[in-house]
């Protein structure tokens, strides 16, 4: 049985795309073969994000209008033949969406892939609603400040009732926070709430923290999703993520501050 | 809707059933004065709340006692004060007639229903019936339990009493005609007693709340004093002005 997971949160710029991303590169690489659809019709950012954008021909409106069939809109990785990337289009609207025709979608890669992975587009109109509709787990990325908090907050409220699980009265969408954007001395500064706050007000499964990082900017700038990044941060962040939701138990990292040397050492500092 | 071609098949109505929270007047005297006096000052504390009021009168203690009060001068002097009478139970037979010459259902003491539509009368002769006296405020409306976190744009609405057994977040609104117990944050909104049932309260087990309020009266998390901010409390109506304290 293959596993939809939504990648959503309410608010945009908060590593959505990112995160998709990295979590389905992660799951191919330990070899499931994953499928990861972009949304976010009208935007279009996965295609970049992964590095393949110059090989788009379909992509999803196509497929759902019959224009295409999903072999021929689905991209596989260069770097990973596990993993397959389904473009959104740049120049359709919106409408272009359906329920019917993303539910076919979704039960064509079912047959085929071990999990499914798909890129909301921020606010909650027609490609975020839909994207998360027929999801069977929900990542919900969060980062440390009010705003995205609530509207993680609002995303979850939809999450629960406006699924397909909910209208099927099935089990509910497991739903995991993801608070990323983490930076431990802005925290301590009081201008970022910490991951105590934030999982106080949600009330949520932590599945992980990513840190704020260059290595991300430098990742997308080459089109390369930053889990492939081993030595930096944001990377092993991904890597510690995909392993807990696959049931690994690892110990949270990225949440207390750097040590700052000798001094703060022997002042007793944290 | 069309009414050009009003189809035969359409039903033009439909017969429902409900039950409604109805303040109850219990009467233990037949000393008119007495009652204005007090009825007076009942309304003193909430004059909103009782103003065109539906109005149930309860003859039942007084004939339990022997006491045969005048269910005309009665009736007119609570239209007086502004409450719209909508019947009576626990009448005599003289009563009830009454009562029906002025066009007020007659109720069975048992339940909202009007005694005649199933059985006439008849139990208005059990007189001496104390135990049914102290089981009379009816508790069988709807509660709701919710055990999964209320999110910010959610409502939750219950009918009779509602239990919470996580946090209510910022922006998320929960109502209940009964209690509201939050056992978990209570951030969003919060109204007790929505049909003016002033009875009701609000428990919650850390209070952050944008808003309490119990049949109406409301306060916004500006007024709610910071000793009471963040620990379990229990919020009731007093006269008007809510109340809260720890619990
Ligand atoms: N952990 C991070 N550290 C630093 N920058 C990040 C991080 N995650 C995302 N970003 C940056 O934030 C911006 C928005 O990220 P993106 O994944 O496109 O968000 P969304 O899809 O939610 O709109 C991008 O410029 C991205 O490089
Ligand atoms: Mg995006």
């Amino acid at each position: 049985m293959a596993r939809i997971i939504v990648v959503t949160s309410g608010k945009g710029g908060v590593g959505k795309t990112t995160t998709s991303a990295a979590i389905a590169m992660g799951l191919a690489k330990r070899g499931h073969k994953t499928a990861v659809i972009d949304f976010d019709v009208g935007l279009r950012n996965l295609d970049l994000i992964m590095g393949c954008e110059r090989r788009v021909v379909y992509d999803l409106v196509n497929v759902i209008n019959n224009e295409a069939t999903l072999n021929q809109a689905l991209i596989r990785d260069k770097r990973c033949d596990q993993l397959y990337i389904l473009p959104a289009s740049q120049t359709r609207d919106k409408d272009a969406l359906t329920t019917e025709g993303v539910g076919k979608i979704l039960e064509e890669l079912a047959k085929d892939f071990k999990y499914i992975v798909c890129d909301s587009p921020a606010g909650i109109e027609r490609g975020a609603t839909l994207a998360m509709y027929f999801a069977d787990d929900a990542f919900v990325v969060t980062n440390p400040e009010v705003s995205s908090v609530r509207d993680s907050d609002r995303m979850l409220g939809i999450l629960s009732s406006k699924s397909r699980r909910a209208e099927r009265g099935e089990d509910p969408i497991r739903e995991y926070l993801l608070l990323s954007r983490y930076s431990p001395d802005r925290v301590k500064l009081g201008e970022m709430l910490s991951v105590d706050d934030v999982q106080e007000i949600l009330s949520l499964h932590l599945l992980g923290v990513i840190p704020e990082s260059k290595s991300v900017l430098n990742a997308s700038n080459s089109g390369t999703p930053v889990i492939l990044d081993e030595q930096s941060d944001a990377g092993q962040a991904y890597q510690d993520i995909v392993a807990r939701y696959l049931g690994e138990d690892k110990p949270h990292r990225f949440i207390e501050e750097e040590k700052k040397g000798l001094f703060s050492k022997l002042l007793g500092r944290k | 809707m069309s009414t050009s071609s009003p189809s035969l098949q359409k039903a033009a109505l439909e017969f429902k059933s409900t039950s409604l929270t109805v303040p109850v007047l219990l009467l233990a005297s037949i000393d008119e004065k007495h009652i204005e006096l007090q009825l007076q000052e009942k309304i003193a504390q909430a004059p909103e709340f009782f103003k065109h009021s539906p109005l149930l009168i309860d003859l039942q203690k007084l004939n339990g006692q022997g006491l045969d009060m005048d269910l005309q001068s009665l009736v007119k002097q609570v239209r007086d004060l502004g409450f719209l009478p909508i019947g009576i139970r626990g009448g005599n037979d003289r009563q009830n007639r009454a009562a029906l010459d002025m066009n007020l259902p007659v109720h069975s003491l048992h339940g909202g229903n009007s005694a005649a539509t199933h059985k006439p009368a008849a139990k208005t002769l059990a007189v001496s019936s104390e135990v049914e006296a102290s089981k009379q405020p009816e508790q069988t409306l709807e509660n709701k339990l919710i055990t999964q976190p209320v999110r910010s744009g959610q409502r939750v609405y219950a009918k009779g009493d509602l239990i919470v057994t996580a946090t209510v977040s910022a922006g998320a609104e929960i109502m209940a005609e009964g209690n509201i117990h939050v056992y978990g944050t209570l951030r969003g909104r919060a109204l007790a007693g929505v049909p003016g049932n002033i009875n009701s309260r609000i428990f919650c087990s850390d209070l952050q709340a944008e808003l309490i309020s119990i049949a109406g009266i409301y306060q916004l998390s500006d007024d709610l004093s910071p000793e009471t901010a963040h620990k379990p409390v229990q919020i009731s109506l007093d006269n008007q002005t809510l109340i809260i304290k720890d619990i």
